[in-house]
C-alpha cells in the first residue's frame, strides 16, 4: 500500500515539474459534501453524535503521451447518514497506470470495465451512492485486427477500504462483422456486431455448512443488428451455480436474457426491451448483502424519474434473484404550426415499464437433494406483479419567455418485494407534476415545479412545491417544501421544507442547504440508496481541472 | 499516522500543481484519446475530434438528466446561427448504461437534435475529463485544446458558452 502510495506521490511530483515544461498534463476533480445534523424527533432524524459528517475525494490524473496514471484520495468522516459504515476511514484505495498504443492497452492497478451490457460483468463507481465495486489488478485489451476487440481482466474487487475475498478472472471479445469482412460486407446497409465473454470467481470453499463450489462460472454471448433507422440488440447470460447469502444457498444454476430493439427517425422515436433474469446476483464474496461488489449489473427496465416524488418515494430496483419484465418507450414531436406544436413546437413522450417474478415452482424439500429450490418457467412472468409505472409527459414552449412540461404516473409497487418491508404490501399511486418555466431575461429565469402523489398506503398522499431562481450563469436559489398532508397519522402530516443557494464558475461549484430531509430513496441513473431523515445543514463543493 | 500523512502531503502538491497548471492550461489541456462507441455501435477515438480548426463544444449528458436534456434543446434552437457566424460543432456524449443507452438514440432523433453523439457507457470519456456530474460542457478550440468548461446547466447558459465561442473566432 505504502508503496504504491510513495508512486503516487511521485508522479504528483513529477506532473508538477512537467507541466511547467509542457511535458505532460495533471488533471482532476475534487468534491466534498459535509452535513450538519440537528436531532428532529418529528422527522425521527436521530441525534448525530459527530454533530457533523463529511465525504470527500480527489482524482489527481497525469498523463505524458502513451503513459496515464492517477489515484483517488478518499476521506469518509464519518461516511454522511445513508452511506454504509464500512466506508469510515481515509486512504487511497483507487490508483492505477496505463500504457496504450495502436492495439495494446494495459492497465494495472483499479480499474472500472464492462462486457456487454454489463449483466456478466460491470465494475462502476458512482460517488454520490457510495457504490464503487472497482476490480484491482491488471487489465489487457488488445485490438488484432481492425474490427476486433480482445478484452481480459484479472483481479480482486473493492470493499470499501478492502478487497473481496473472490479473485475474478474474465475475458470479453466483441466483433463489428462488417470491418472484418469488409470486402464482403462494403455495400450491406446492415450492420452486425456479435461478442462473447467468459467470466469466473475463485472463492475459497470452507464453509461450515455446505460444500461451497471453488470456481462459480459464467459465459456470455451478444449481438447487436443496425439496419437504416433500426436497431435490435441481445443478450443471453449463464452462470453455473453459486450458493450464496442472496439466493439462499442454493445450487442452481443462474441466467439472464435482455432483448432491446429502437426505432428512430425525424421526430419520432421508440424503444421496446425485454429482460428475464433467473438467480443472477453474482458477488466475488458469496456472505456479502447490500451493494456491495457485485461482479455484474443487471438493470432495472423502468424509467429513471426526475421530479422528486416520482423519482425518490417508490423508485424500482431490478430483483436478481429473479424477474421478468417489459419497458416501452415512444417519444414524439409535434411539429412547429401544427395544432399542439404552436409558433414553438411541442412533444410528447410516453413510458410504460413493468416487472413480475418468476413463474416458478417449488421443488418438494424430500424430492431436492441436490438443494436447486425450484424450477422456472424461461421468459414467462409470474402472477406476482412486482412494478407498473404508466407515464406520459407532454412539453411545450408557448413564446420566448414562457415554457411549460406536465406529467402524469401511475405506480404500482410492491414494497414488500422492492425495499423488503415485511408487511407494507403494494402502493398504488397517481402522480402529477407541472414545470413551469418563465425566463426574464437572458440571465433572469424562474422556475417552479409542482407536484402531487396521491396514495391511500404506505404515509398517504404528499404535495411538493419548489421554486427556483437562477442567474446565469453563476447563481441559483431554491426552495422546495414537500408536505406530507395525507398521512394517516395526523402528528405526521409535516412539512419539508429546504432551502439551497448555490454558486457556479466555471467548473467549480459550491452550494449551501438547510432544511428537513425525509426519509427515502437517493438515486442517480436509476441506482438508488435509502436516506434516512434528516434536518440541518449540508454543504457541497465540486470543482475540476 | 504516517497512513495519514502521505496522502495529505501528496494531495498539497497537487494543490500547487495545479497553480503552476493553471497559467499554462490555455496551451496546455487536450482532449484525451478515450474510447467511445458511435450510435451503429461502432468505436471512436476522442481525440480524433476535428470541425476543421474551427471550435467545438463537448456536452457530457444523460436521458434522466433534466437540466442537461435542457441544454441540448435550447442550443439545437440556436445551433443554425452560431454555426453560420462561427463554424462551432456540437458534440453529446451520454453517459447512459444499458438501462438507458437504448433511448438514446430515439430521443436524439424524436427532438431532432443535430448533434454529433457518442456514448460513453463505461465512463471511460468522464473519467478521463475529470467531470464529476451531468451536466458538464466544455469549449474546444481549433487545435484541440480544452479552453473553458462549465458545471451545470441553467436557462441562458448557452449565451455565455456563445461568448467564449465567439472570442475564439475572433468575432468578438
Amino acid at each position: 500500500m505504502k508503496k504504491f502510495l510513495l508512486a503516487a506521490l511521485s508522479f504528483g511530483v513529477a506532473g508538477s515539474i512537467q507541466a511547467q515544461s509542457n511535458f505532460g498534463q495533471v488533471s482532476g476533480n475534487f468534491g466534498l459534501d459535509a452535513q450538519y445534523y440537528f436531532a428532529d424527533s418529528l422527522i425521527n432524524a436521530k441525534e448525530v453524535q459527530e454533530k457533523t459528517r463529511m465525504n470527500s475525494f480527489a482524482n489527481i490524473n497525469y498523463s505524458l503521451g502513451k503513459f496515464k496514471a492517477g489515484f483517488r484520495y478518499e476521506a469518509y468522516l464519518k461516511p454522511l447518514q445513508g452511506f454504509l459504515p464500512g466506508w469510515e476511514g481515509q486512504g487511497v484505495m483507487y490508483r492505477y497506470a496505463q500504457f496504450t498504443e495502436d492495439k495494446f492497452d494495459i492497465t494495472v492497478g483499479g480499474f472500472y470495465e464492462q462486457f456487454g451490457s454489463g449483466m456478466i460483468l460491470r465494475t462502476y463507481e458512482e460517488r454520490a451512492l457510495g457504490y464503487d465495486n472497482m476490480l484491482d489488478g491488471i487489465r489487457v485489451k488488445f485490438n488484432p485486427y481492425k474490427g476486433i476487440y480482445l478484452k481480459g481482466i484479472y483481479g480482486k474487487q473493492r470493499l470499501f477500504w478492502e478487497l473481496a475475498p473472490g479473485i475474478v478472472r474474465g475475458a470479453d471479445a466483441e466483433i463489428i462483422v462488417n470491418e472484418v469482412l469488409d470486402s464482403l460486407m462494403a455495400n450491406s446497409k446492415t450492420r452486425v456486431i456479435i461478442g462473447g465473454s467468459f467470466v469466473s470467481k475463485y472463492q475459497d470453499p470452507t464453509d461450515v455448512n455446505y460444500i461451497m463450489p471453488a470456481n462459480v462460472g459464467s459465459f456470455a454471448a451478444r449481438m447487436n443488428l443496425i439496419r437504416d433507422k433500426w436497431n435490435l440488440s441481445a443478450e443471453y447470460v449463464h452462470k453455473v451455480n453459486d450458493p450464496s447469502n442472496d439466493n439462499g444457498y442454493i445450487y442452481k444454476d443462474g441466467q439472464g436474457l435482455l432483448i432491446q430493439t429502437n426505432y428512430a427517425t425525424k421526430g419520432f422515436g421508440v424503444s421496446l426491451s425485454a429482460k428475464y433474469i433467473d438467480n443472477m446476483s453474482y458477488r466475488s464474496n458469496r456472505y456479502e448483502g447490500f451493494t456491495n461488489v457485485f461482479i455484474n449489473y443487471n438493470p432495472a427496465l423502468t424509467r429513471p424519474h426526475t421530479y422528486n416524488l416520482a423519482a425518490t418515494l417508490y423508485p424500482y430496483a431490478c430483483q436478481p434473484n429473479g424477474e421478468v419484465a417489459f419497458q416501452a418507450d415512444v417519444s414524439y414531436k409535434f411539429k412547429k404550426g401544427s395544432l399542439l406544436g404552436g409558433k414553438y413546437g411541442a412533444s410528447v413522450a410516453v413510458n410504460f415499464s413493468s416487472a413480475n417474478g418468476l413463474d416458478s415452482t417449488k421443488y418438494n424439500p424430500e424430492n431436492d437433494s441436490a438443494r436447486k429450490s425450484y424450477t422456472a418457467k424461461f421468459f414467462m412472468p409470474g402472477a406476482n406483479k412486482y412494478f407498473r409505472d404508466f407515464n406520459v409527459e407532454f412539453k411545450k414552449k408557448v413564446s420566448d419567455k414562457f415554457k411549460f412540461t406536465l406529467m402524469y404516473a401511475y405506480f404500482e409497487y410492491d414494497m414488500e418485494v422492492v425495499q423488503n418491508l415485511i408487511g407494507k404490501g403494494t402502493i398504488y399511486s397517481h402522480i402529477g407534476v407541472a414545470e413551469l418555466n418563465y425566463k426574464v431575461n437572458k440571465r433572469n429565469n424562474l422556475r417552479m415545479e409542482l407536484q402531487h402523489l396521491y396514495t391511500k398506503q404506505d404515509k398517504g398522499s404528499w404535495a411538493t412545491a419548489l421554486l427556483e431562481y437562477t442567474y446565469s450563469p453563476s447563481w441559483f436559489v431554491a426552495v422546495l417544501d414537500q408536505y406530507n398532508y395525507g398521512n394517516p397519522d395526523e402528528h405526521h402530516q409535516l412539512h419539508y421544507p429546504y432551502f439551497t443557494l448555490g454558486y457556479i464558475n466555471n467548473s467549480s461549484r459550491i452550494s449551501i442547504g438547510y432544511g428537513k430531509q425525509r426519509q427515502g430513496l437517493f438515486c442517480v441513473g436509476g441506482v438508488c440508496r435509502a436516506v434516512p431523515a434528516s434536518n440541518g445543514f449540508i454543504i457541497s463543493i465540486t470543482s475540476s481541472f | 499516522m504516517k497512513k495519514l500523512l502521505i496522502p495529505f502531503v501528496a494531495f498539497c502538491l497537487m494543490a500547487f500543481t495545479q497553480v503552476d497548471n493553471a497559467d499554462l492550461a490555455v496551451n496546455d489541456k487536450k482532449v484525451p484519446s478515450v474510447k467511445v462507441k458511435t450510435l451503429d455501435g461502432g468505436t471512436f477515438d476522442m481525440a480524433n475530434i476535428s470541425n476543421d480548426g474551427k471550435p467545438i463544444v463537448i456536452s457530457f449528458w444523460a436521458t434522466w438528466c433534466s437540466p442537461c436534456k435542457k441544454e441540448l434543446e435550447n442550443m439545437a434552437e440556436v445551433y443554425e446561427e452560431w454555426q453560420k457566424e462561427t463554424g462551432v460543432k456540437i458534440i453529446a456524449i451520454s453517459i447512459d448504461d444499458a438501462r438507458n443507452s437504448s433511448k438514446v438514440k430515439p430521443y436524439i432523433m424524436s427532438k431532432e437534435l443535430p448533434y454529433d453523439v457518442y456514448i460513453d457507457e463505461n465512463q471511460d470519456f468522464k473519467r478521463a475529463m475529470n467531470v464529476n456530474n451531468v451536466p458538464h460542457t466544455f469549449l474546444v478550440d481549433g487545435n484541440g485544446n480544452i479552453v473553458w468548461d462549465h458545471n451545470n446547466y441553467s436557462e441562458g447558459d448557452e449565451e455565455h458558452l456563445y461568448e467564449e465561442i465567439k472570442k475564439l473566432v475572433g468575432k468578438h
